[in-house]
């Protein structure tokens, strides 16, 4: 851990001129001859080098190797060639992710839902304890976990036909989209939950006593007045996880191998078995669109919600 | 805490049961990675393994063995990211929370940007350029793509970090005749070390579980923990896939109880702002 300091100290030479200027108070004119901002850039700039070299750039070449041929001229037959290989994983990822995003949402609500409105001391501490586990749980460990777990003689089967549920002979394996939800809603659920929570806990809450006060059931006060107040953290929330689910390649690689699957196996595809950047980059492209779609439709909504008040 | 009365009591079976529920979704696929990881023999219809045994820790632990060696190269990777992440982030932490800067939102956004990109394509085309600069398959190559991936909990958390130092204190050094360079050293980075080290162990974890990037760039000489768990599992051997993934589980699970030692309140508040 002693290994930052010397190349930390090597980069930061950039304050020692201003040495007798303090950092907001005005500082005497003659030490002043680069202003405070200059420095700041400089501070910055290793860290911001990083990111446009090693993300915009290679970002920016995946977006436009997407329209481009083998020879470097500009072609469709790319996109052309992704949609007529791939739609139906197009259509496959976006649904599951879809599917996965509202149970997160419904799930992380009734949960920070219950944490917040909770009236039993004891229920609610076990829930506090319970809920977060996943969150650390790395997504790969999670799919090899789910990937045993789930399968036709994993241990939720057995317990299953164990306590009589499901007879022997009805065991499925649920290695398949079902898995990549299960498998994406335990890992996600926890993340958003935890946002919501505070969310909520750090709402006013004169009003759920009003609304308790005047007789209103709990579901109603979650639906009517808490959940409209933390709608913008429940948003945020889903969007980080749907953009998480569509980058995480390991889960659909180790549970839903087989296709259809999800685009992020297709690139890995193309790329390992046929060399073809022009189809990934492609595929590349439609995922970027789907975070796109979404990102738009926040800021729409942010917009909209911001005129409103 | 009251008297059990019988609707009291009553009460209790709804909510049992959904936590007992809760209580098996969570912890079932946890308790059945458990059991593969000592299972020597297990196979369709037995409802447990046949035989329990350490014959795979073993195999696993061994001095010489892919595991050790994956262990070592990922913990490698991981520390080198650390120190590549703070070298960065320490002074565009500071700048960010005690420095005017235009557009500074924008400048914190940025680091957001390589979580909020769904990222395989990313990582093919930072293959593809790594391997005209002979990076591909190098611990430098990998390095770099975790740092860029933590960036975000790094200088996010440090500036939130150095943001919640008092700035008299720093003054007041200052006033006695330190230094910027002293007054920093001496009093903004030891006061803001919690958060600092929080942000560390963030970026540390993230890299040690980190598997696409390293699964573009890292091929075909680097294998960290998370490839060799992904290749023993997709090979059908559970036991090492098992055993590897409770060795990536320890630090995550770790950190997650002594989390609140590190991040205060008062800097959790101010990270992102």
């Amino acid at each position: 851990m002693s290994a930052p300091l010397p190349t930390e100290a090597a980069n930061r030479p950039a304050p020692l001129p201003r040495s007798r200027g303090g950092d907001g108070a005005p500082a005497l004119p003659a030490t002043r001859v680069v202003p405070d901002w200059v420095w700041g850039m400089l501070l910055v700039m290793p860290a911001l080098a990083m990111v446009a070299l090693f993300f915009l750039y290679p970002l920016g070449l995946s977006a436009v190797s997407a329209f481009q041929g083998r020879d470097g001229g500009w072609t469709l037959a790319n996109v052309v060639k992704a949609f007529e290989l791939y739609s139906l994983d197009m259509a496959f990822t976006l649904a599951i992710v879809l599917l996965s995003s509202a149970l997160v949402a419904v799930l992380s609500v009734a949960i920070g839902g219950y944490l917040t409105l909770g009236e039993n001391r004891l229920a609610v501490t076990l829930l506090r304890w319970l809920y977060r586990w996943p969150l650390f749980i790395p997504f790969i460990v999670a799919a090899q976990m789910m990937r045993s777990f789930l399968a036709k003689n994993g241990l939720m089967n057995n317990l299953l036909i164990g306590s009589g549920v499901i007879e022997p002979l009805q065991a499925a394996s649920l290695l398949d989209w079902r898995g990549v939800v299960v498998t994406f809603v335990w890992k996600q659920t926890p993340f958003v939950a935890l946002m919501v929570a505070g969310a909520m806990a750090s709402l006013d809450r004169s009003t759920i006593e009003a609304a308790r006060d005047l007789g209103a059931g709990r579901l109603r006060i979650l639906a009517e007045i808490v959940v409209p107040q933390i709608r913008p953290t429940l948003t945020v929330g889903l969007i980080l996880s749907f953009v998480t689910m569509l980058s995480v390649m390991s889960v659909p690689m180790m549970i839903n191998p087989n296709s259809p699957t999800m685009i992020t196996v297709d690139m890995a595809y193309r790329i390992n078995a046929h060399g073809d950047y022009g189809v990934a980059n492609a595929l590349g492209f439609v995922s970027y669109a789907m975070a796109g779609l979404v990102g738009w439709f926040y800021l729409r909504h942010g917009v909209r919600q911001g005129g409103a008040r | 805490m009251t008297s059990f009365t019988p609707a009291r009591t009553l009460t209790w079976i709804p909510r049992g049961l959904a936590l007992g529920v809760l209580a098996f979704v969570i912890f079932g696929p946890l308790t059945n990675l458990g059991l593969w990881a000592v299972a020597e023999k297990w196979y369709f219809p037995h409802t447990l393994p046949l035989q329990y045994g350490f014959s795979f820790w073993e195999r696993v632990f061994a001095p010489r063995s892919n595991a050790m060696a994956s262990l070592a190269t990922s913990v490698t990777i991981a520390l080198l990211t650390v120190a590549a992440c703070l070298a960065v982030s320490v002074p565009a932490g500071y700048a960010l929370a005690r420095l005017r800067l235009p557009w500074r939102g924008v400048i914190l956004l940025a680091f957001l940007l390589p979580q909020a990109f769904p990222s395989v394509a990313v990582y093919i085309n930072v293959a593809r350029i790594f391997y005209t600069l002979g990076l591909n398959g190098t611990v430098a190559g990998v390095v770099l793509v975790h740092t860029v991936h933590g960036l975000v909990f790094s200088v996010w958390i440090t500036a939130a970090a150095f943001g919640a130092v008092d700035r008299s204190l720093e003054e007041a050094a200052r006033d006695m005749g330190a230094g910027p360079l002293r007054s920093f050293f001496g009093i903004t980075l030891p006061l803001a070390a919690p958060g600092v080290m929080a942000s560390s162990i963030f970026v540390f974890l993230e890299s040690l579980d980190e598997f696409t990037g390293t699964y573009f760039v890292g091929v075909p000489d680097i294998s960290t923990l998370p490839l060799l768990m992904f290749n023993a599992s997709m090979g059908g051997n559970f036991q090492i896939a098992a055993i590897t993934a409770l060795i990536l589980l320890v630090p995550s699970v770790g950190f997650m109880l002594v989390i609140e030692r590190f991040l205060k309140a008062d800097v959790l508040a101010k990270v992102g702002h």
